[in-house]
């Protein structure tokens, strides 16, 4: 419950204060670890090595290419760069018309922008024509400390009920490097949650390899069933980590692919007996990955040894620094390690 | 240009559309017939004057692309695509019913010769946009079309892409508006004023033509100039028409956004059109 905007900050209000507050810092905030490896725009660099063998391929965007690593493509390819302005409703239609004309565009702008603003044009224009138009979209969940204008908590809720879009979330920049040629070689409309800038390394550890469609056991488990997306894989692991010194067996699918959901996969280990299924997602409790991965157990009668969402509350968050928003709702590893603790 | 029949006037084809259109109508008992009447004029001098196509080839890499973003005209632009050879004539009994490819609402995936899925208004332009930045890309000489409605003037998005045309100077662009003063709710601009039209598109960094969209020879030197313009800018004709031209008793009714049509009148409009038919 967000304080009321008459009460002083509880540090200022008693004297004398208490701890240290973290700051909102900028637009996006990294979600990579202090000692995490990463690498840069994965997503700009895997573009334009798309790029030199597809002159089909072009880049738009409103206004926001350097936040959404974009401009590394303009940079190499300026004629195949369109700058669209702050006209999102616009960025959709111009890329249905570009894809009409044989081309494979890549859009970008802010999650909250495309599935909140501009849904009517990219369900009408660009879905239901089936169009080759890859939606690539930055500060997907939350990733920004700026509150509710820009945390997109419930992009994939809204995504999931247009027919034919496929939808992927992945973890680092591994996984985006190999997703981007991925979703580029796919025949139809995608939409895909961006991280950018430094973009921490994890997969890649753990020879993971992407599939558009496929979700993967990154690591095995005997107490416990992860089930996660996003960046809430490499929380997952690092949570399966630190509940191992404790003794507990955690296993990590990963689920790369939202939507179409590798239902087989998930109902083959969620059947294994003996675990709790807990899904974990960058998300809404609301028409995420949770609910998507309990509708498709229901349906095979498939029940687990329990089942519980480590997702965000359907709620307007509150702004601040990422580190302590994420403390608060409960997807940081700390969170995360303590309430599968007092599950088991 | 594609001609269909040379010794065909362009009256006459616009004749021949409105028929078409009334004859669909007919099929339904209701419907878009007043904006269909409104536009044949301007159909007639897009499909029989301006437009390069191949009526046996509909998706031609050459042709111009004509895009119908108020896809409640779909019965206008299906009678275009009759007459000009796009569609067969006996589909026009299929109109608005099960499994045919002549929806209510146009939708590309249906119909050869429809360009994009219309009817979620405020979209036509946006596409056009991206369309003519595509074939500017690909060297082509086509232009595009797209044909959107004073009712469209109150979506924001038409003016996104209204600005966006004008600031990528896209001279293979032509907008055609239809002012036929009415929308669901009534005329025009009493739902919201969009008027002054013309300045507002000059500002946006178009060229502008106003006409009479029923007076073809008016229509033809306005598609002419939009076409053969040297200015690096985007072209907009705005097309005043009247509601249900052609059919009198039609024409007066004060609400014709959707009109309903007595079984017996549908004979009684296609007996006045008749007698007007062009010589």
């Amino acid at each position: 419950m967000r304080r009321s905007k008459y009460d002083r900050p509880t540090h200022l209000a008693n004297s004398g204060g208490e701890g240290v507050r973290l700051k909102t810092s900028a637009m996006i905030a990294s979600i990579a670890g202090p000692d995490q490896r990463t690498a840069p725009a994965p997503f700009g660099h895997a573009l334009v090595k798309i790029a030199t063998s597809r002159p089909d391929v072009v880049g738009l965007t409103a206004d926001l290419s350097k936040y959404t690593d974009l401009h590394v493509f303009a940079k190499a390819y300026p004629e195949r760069f369109y700058q669209m302005g702050m006209a999102e409703q616009l960025l959709m239609s111009a890329a249905a018309g570009l894809a009409r004309e044989g081309f494979t565009p890549f859009v970008t702008t802010y999650a909250v922008f495309a599935s909140r603003r501009a849904y009517d044009f990219i369900f009408m224009a660009i879905a239901e024509e089936n169009l080759d138009v890859k939606i690539v979209c930055a500060l997907p969940g939350l990733t920004t400390g700026y509150g509710p204008s820009h945390q997109a908590t419930e992009d994939i809720a809204i995504f999931r009920g247009m027919p034919g879009l496929v939808i992927v979330d992945p973890c680092d920049a591994h996984e985006i490097a190999q997703a981007t040629p991925a979703i580029a070689a796919h025949k139809g409309p995608v939409y895909m949650r961006l991280l950018r800038g430094n973009v921490p390394l994890v997969l890649d550890e753990y020879g993971y390899e992407f599939e558009l469609g496929k979700a993967k056991m990154i690591r095995g488990g005997n107490d416990a069933l992860v089930i996660s997306s996003g960046f809430m894989t490499m929380r997952a692991l690092e949570t399966a980590k630190a509940l191992a010194a404790d003794g507990v067996d955690v296993g990590v699918l990963h689920v790369g692919t939202i939507k179409p959901l590798d239902e087989a996969t998930i109902i083959r280990e969620a059947s294994k007996t003996g675990r709790m299924v807990i899904v974990a997602e960058n998300h809404t409790v609301v028409g995420g990955l949770g609910e998507a991965v309990a509708g498709a157990l229901m349906r095979a009668g498939v029940t687990p040894a329990g089942f519980r969402q480590i997702a965000l509350p359907d709620a307007f968050l509150d702004a601040g620094a990422l580190p302590t928003l994420h403390d608060r709702y409960g997807i940081s590893t700390a969170a995360m390690t303590e309430s599968i603790k007092s599950w088991l | 240009m594609t001609q269909i029949g040379h010794n065909v006037s362009l009256a006459e084809r616009a004749w021949r559309i409105r028929r078409n259109a009334l004859r669909m109508g007919e099929v339904q008992g209701q419907g878009y017939i007043a904006q269909a009447l409104g536009i044949s004029d301007v159909l007639a001098v897009s499909y029989f004057h301006a437009l390069n196509y191949r009526p046996d080839e509909p998706e031609w890499e050459g042709r111009d692309r004509f895009l119908l973003s108020i896809g409640h005209y779909a019965i206008a632009l299906y009678a275009a695509l009759i007459e000009a050879q796009i569609l067969p004539e006996d589909e026009l009994e299929t109109y608005g019913g099960d499994d045919s490819r002549l929806p209510m609402s146009g939708m590309a995936a249906y119909t050869p010769g429809m360009e994009v899925t219309g009817g979620s208004l405020g979209h036509g332009l946006g596409i056009a946009v991206g369309m003519a930045l595509g074939l500017k890309k690909k060297s082509s000489n086509s232009f595009v079309y797209n044909l959107f409605s004073d009712g469209e003037l109150d979506e924001g998005s038409t003016w996104e892409a209204a600005m966006s045309a004008g600031s990528y100077k896209l001279d293979n662009l032509i907008g055609i508006v239809d002012v036929n003063n009415m929308q669901a709710d009534g005329p025009s601009t009493q739902q919201l004023n969009f008027e002054p039209l013309v300045p507002k598109f000059e500002a946006f960094g178009w060229h502008v033509a106003r006409v009479d969209g029923n007076d073809i020879p008016t229509l033809v030197a306005a598609f002419d100039a939009a076409r053969h313009t040297d200015a690096a800018k985007p072209r907009v004709v705005i097309c005043d028409t009247k509601m249900a031209k052609g059919v009198p008793f039609l024409e007066e009714r004060e609400r014709n956004h959707f009109l309903r049509v007595e079984p017996d009148e549908w004979s009684q409009a296609l007996t006045i059109l008749d007698a007007g038919r062009p010589s």
